[in-house]
């Protein structure tokens, strides 16, 4: 019916050019016209002379909508303007499929799963996470195998364990068991709030001015608490976006951020390609590029996600960067969430610079903002699984509060994390033997690369190098990076992370991981890049 | 007649058709425009004036264009999405609106004797001297590791797998068939693990069910689910109403019409949802029952998802049967069964949020392992259960210790409850009991009911579930959790839900 309506409307639009052209098909269009001149000039035509145009119109656009929707099915949109047709359209597939239903004597095959599940399982594994398989399975050591794959993928910091282990040692059972000096076993077993112990939000709140050497503080009971930055990620997408909305994202962005924001949240991700040439930093220009761009796509866009120290690049977000992309979002009416897993993580002579530093600002401005964080990368501790979620906004805070029942952090190791952020001293020691570390661990690794002949981009924070090795591909394609990738991972047994992984838009970039090394690794690592850059060099 | 004029020259003239229908269509499209806009504040707390909006309006009216409208900037607080907006505004339900008040002002014998008794909540205290006891024996070395040396740093710190350690999975294998009486045996590699029993439901309900599917789920049932289920997965919740003449035990036809009703209004079934040990009744489901279940979800093709949580809190004489003992030992199609545990009542330890997905189907275990990212477990709260929960000789001691005590407080509550003419269902199992109070309540409806639930919350100062949150079909039931409890509260229960009672019958 509305295919009818349409085609309609399209001749009803057309018609006049026609006319005006040479009134030769005049004749069989004319039939179109009449009953709305004839309306318009009779009785009441005011009335249905509006309302005609109207209604064909309106359907025109229903019937452009659901054009639209039913080509991205997997975002099941839960607008509530779309669930009417969708039921009206089904009853007869219902009936059908319900024929076709088992009897009871003939099991058909085996019960179905559900539509996410197959979109989840069907896409291939990432050569990101092809790596990271391949290095767990056959991980190098020193003694026992040599001849294993040296892991460069995984953005885990492994320079500060010793600082964390002796004070484990020395800490666990007094600070699990005890409040002061009273066992309370109590604070451990029972149910404790879904988003965390305040105690912990307050030593978090506190660790996170430390890090970020104390420009901001941070207030804490708008924290809330998940287990892991990526459900902090994912929690936020389901608060910020509905099924089928846009956020934009810089690239080159980490691998599984993919996987955090599009699975289950059913929201896309609209690429904001950034390229060398301005040194991945994100231009204004390019974001409203993608902005427009996703809107004529018919994408509603709810937000940007940077991440800021930059992941894998490495590079910060300036004053002036973080000024426009808040002017930016204002303009759109959009929100930014913040990624600051690396804040402490900085090795150059750049100060970062927090998104929560700008908003002292009015009101609607502090609303849009949301930082997540986590001790996973500055506190080295991914495997306690604690994620941070800072918000201006009391409806995202509450929301963001209950979907914490989800995900919420296990209550030993939040009385562990207790006194471990509570103490002052050790804080500090970690804070800077860390970052003295890293920061030796990168230079030498981009000295090693620069004698291999391939060039970094200056980055001040992480745990990447983002080094540019197109040199070394044979042709300049994701193809060609892709080649490059397989060969360093089986011959040279490195695992680093290819750019076309990050969605980078140049190919020959790779990502290096170097906090999981010890410094006597260094030369091994480039020994096998070496190797595996002579042979591409002999293949020209 | 001003108004007709315009339109009515334009039609007439030349290029009229295009006038004449695109200035009433531009008028309709954005009286649509404005409604949709202004609706959409509106379910937010802070709707803009209405000046502002006729204002925007007008300039709309003028671009004609959204994007230009948008640049212009100022127009209200940015949009957050519609989950967000239904869930961030308070609670309604009775049974987290008592929760929030039991633990906002916690009675206590000595520091708030006038506070509010929580009997919502069910959570066992009755065995935290024992766990005590092994944390301090215990804790040190299983968090740092027996051997300790680098190994065991880097396994609590650096990422471990995130469906959980292949040891911790073991453990639970064991422990399970532990508490299940050695019946079954459970294999670790059908395991995964993930941060309370909570997320094992949702997780295990976006594998099964696409938005807009359903589970049906018989009543009364546990009030979590609403949000487990459904919140984020958009599956909705069919009840199958099961009465007290039955003692609340389910009935396949009733499982039949309500599919039949739900599949009329074109809504697709995707599984059943049983809790075995039912929460709140605390009846078991027997062996034939099971079995006409999985016929039932043979013949319609769907999952069956079966909460097994309080498996081991049982205390009466009936032997608990787990759906995996029944497909394991006959044969029926294993790959639409899925188990959910958790270590939050059995061996009372809801603050590690540990729960776990026991399923035989593989593609079910791949994605629920994957979606583990999303919650999982913290590693130092692994190590330390892989520890405890080897630990037989402990885990012996704790169970039988447990049930005992499940058992003596049960008797003296459920005793107390009948001393006031108040009976309790048949039950075997749970930390809880669901009594009858229609007696009492002062009009024989979900009204009625929660006037008594208020009554009883602010006046007499006790939190109970009403039957109404466990969407029960019959008013006036209440579930009690009386593991929170010490022996010497009950009479104080006892005497606080008297006064009520008394106040009810000086009236009537």
């Amino acid at each position: 019916m509305t295919q009818a309506l349409y085609s309609r409307t399209r001749s009803t639009e057309t018609e006049p050019v026609e006319k005006a052209g040479g009134g030769g098909g005049g004749g069989a269009a004319m039939r179109v016209i009449v009953p709305l001149q004839g309306v318009v000039q009779g009785r009441g035509g005011l009335v249905l002379g509006s309302i005609i145009p109207c209604a064909l119109f309106y359907f025109l656009q229903f019937y452009l909508k659901r054009h639209r929707k039913g080509t991205d099915d997997q975002s099941n949109s839960n607008s509530s303007g779309q669930n009417p047709t969708a039921r009206s359209e089904l009853p007869g597939l219902r009936r059908n499929l319900s024929r076709g239903l088992p009897s009871p004597r003939s099991p058909r095959g085996p019960v179905s799963v559900s539509g996410r599940v197959n979109w989840i399982m069907k896409g291939a594994d990432s050569p990101y996470y092809v790596g990271l398989r391949r290095a767990t399975e056959d991980p190098y050591d020193e003694l026992s195998n040599p001849n294993g794959v040296i892991q460069l993928g995984l953005a885990e910091n492994k320079l500060s364990l010793d600082l964390v282990k002796h004070w484990l040692a020395e800490n666990a059972e007094q600070s699990i068991l005890r409040k002061g000096k009273e066992l309370s076993i109590s604070r451990i077993a029972t149910y404790q709030p879904f988003d965390g112990l305040m105690e912990l939000k307050v030593a978090v709140a506190g660790f996170m001015s430390q890090v970020m050497e104390k420009a901001v503080s941070f207030n804490p009971l708008q924290v809330v608490l998940t287990a892991g930055a990526t459900p902090a990620i994912e929690i936020l997408s389901f608060c910020l976006a509905d099924a089928g909305n846009a956020f934009l994202v810089p690239t080159p962005y980490y691998p599984s951020l993919d996987r955090d924001i599009k699975w289950r949240t059913g929201v896309e991700i609209i690429h904001v390609p950034c390229r060398s040439a301005g040194n991945f930093n994100l231009s204004i220009a390019a974001l409203d590029r993608a902005f427009d761009q996703a809107k004529k796509r018919g994408l509603k866009v709810r937000g940007i996600l940077i991440s800021n120290p930059s992941n894998p690049v490495g590079n910060l977000l300036s004053r002036d960067t973080l000024y426009s992309l808040l002017d930016f979002a204002r303009e759109k009416n959009i929100h930014i969430v913040s990624n600051e897993l690396l804040a402490g993580s900085t090795h150059g002579n750049e100060e970062f610079m927090s998104m929560a530093e700008l908003l002292h600002l009015d009101d609607l401005d502090r609303k849009r903002v949301h930082i997540v964080y986590g001790l996973s990368k500055d506190l080295s501790l991914t495997g306690f699984r604690v994620g941070v979620i800072y918000s201006h906004n009391e409806e995202v805070l509450a929301a963001a509060k209950k979907l914490a029942r989800f995900s919420s952090i296990s209550a030993p190791t939040q009385c562990l994390l207790i006194s471990m952020l509570s103490d002052a001293k050790f804080v500090q020691t970690l804070i800077s033997i860390s970052r003295e570390r890293l920061q030796r661990m990168y230079a030498q690794f981009v000295a090693g690369l620069k004698k291999l002949g391939i060039e970094c981009i200056k980055s001040s924070g992480g745990f990447y190098c983002w080094a540019d090795m197109s040199g070394l591909i044979r042709s300049y394609s994701e193809k060609g990076e892709l080649e490059l990738w397989d060969k360093l991972l089986n011959i040279g047994k490195v695992n680093v992370t290819p750019g076309s992984s990050c969605h980078c838009i140049e190919p020959g970039w790779f990502g290096f991981c170097l906090t999981t090394l010890t410094e006597k690794d260094i030369p091994i690592v480039m020994d096998r890049i070496q190797k595996v850059s002579e042979t591409c060099k002999l293949n020209r | 007649m001003r108004l007709v004029v315009p339109l009515q020259g334009v039609v007439q003239g030349r290029g009229g058709l295009i006038f004449g229908s695109l200035i009433p269509c531009a008028l309709f499209y954005f009286l649509q425009l404005y409604l949709k806009r202004h609706r959409s504040p509106n379910s937010q707390s802070n709707p803009p004036s209405p000046s502002a909006s006729t204002q925007n309006l007008a300039e709309m009216s003028r671009t004609s264009s959204r994007s230009n409208l948008l640049s212009r900037g100022s127009i209200g607080p940015v949009r957050i999405s519609s989950l967000a907006t239904s869930i961030c505004k308070p609670n309604e339900s009775p049974y987290y609106i008592g929760l929030d008040k039991a633990s906002e002002d916690p009675y206590d014998r000595i520091g708030n004797p006038d506070g509010v008794i929580q009997l919502g909540l069910s959570e066992n205290r009755l065995c935290f001297d024992l766990i005590e006891k092994w944390m301090l024996e215990n804790l040190n070395d299983s968090i740092r590791g027996r051997e300790g040396g680098d190994l065991s740093i880097s396994g609590i710190a650096s990422y471990q797998p995130l469906d959980g350690t292949m040891e911790l999975k073991m453990a639970m294998a064991g422990f399970l068939s532990r508490i299940m009486g050695g019946a079954v045996s459970f294999e670790p590699s059908q395991i995964v693990l993930t941060a309370g029993a909570t997320p094992a439901i949702e997780t295990l309900c976006f594998c099964l069910a696409d938005h807009g599917n359903a589970f049906l789920v018989p009543t009364p049932y546990y009030p979590g689910f609403d949000r487990d289920m459904r919140w984020r997965t958009g599956v909705e919740l069919i009840p199958v109403h099961c009465r007290s003449t039955d003692n609340f035990v389910l009935s396949i036809s009733a499982l039949d019409q309500a599919f039949n009703q739900t599949r009329k209004h074109g809504t697709k079934i995707r599984g059943i949802l049983l809790s075995n040990p039912a929460n709140p009744v605390g009846n078991l489901l027997s062996r034939e029952m099971l079995c006409d279940l999985l016929d039932f979800a043979r013949e319609k093709n769907i999952h069956i998802i079966s909460d097994e949580i309080f498996a081991g809190s049982i205390y009466g004489n009936e032997e608990f049967v787990s759906i995996a003992d029944v497909v394991d030992s006959e044969d029926f199609d294993k790959s639409r069964v899925h188990i959910v545990y958790g270590l939050s009542k059995d061996l009372s330890l809801p603050g590690f949020r540990v729960g776990m997905i026991y399923s035989f189907n593989e593609n079910v275990l791949a994605a629920a392992r994957k979606l583990t990212r999303f919650s999982s477990i913290s590693a130092p709260t692994q190590r330390l259960l892989v520890s405890m929960l080897s630990d037989t000789r402990f885990i012996e001691e704790y169970m039988v210790t447990n049930k005992k005590r499940i058992r003596n407080m049960r008797d003296l509550f459920v005793a107390g409850l009948e001393g006031l003419g108040i009976r309790c269902a048949d039950s075997s199992a749970g930390l809880y009991c669901w009594a009858d109070m229609s007696k009492l309540i002062p009009s024989y409806g979900e009204k009625g009911e929660l006037e008594l639930w208020d009554k009883l919350l602010n006046v007499a100062k006790i939190n109970m579930t009403p039957g109404s949150a466990c969407h029960c079909i019959e008013p006036g039931w209440f579930r009690c959790c009386f593991t929170t409890l010490d022996k010497e509260d009950i009479p104080v229960v006892m005497e606080r839900i008297r006064k009520v009672a008394d106040t009810r019958t000086s009236r009537s």
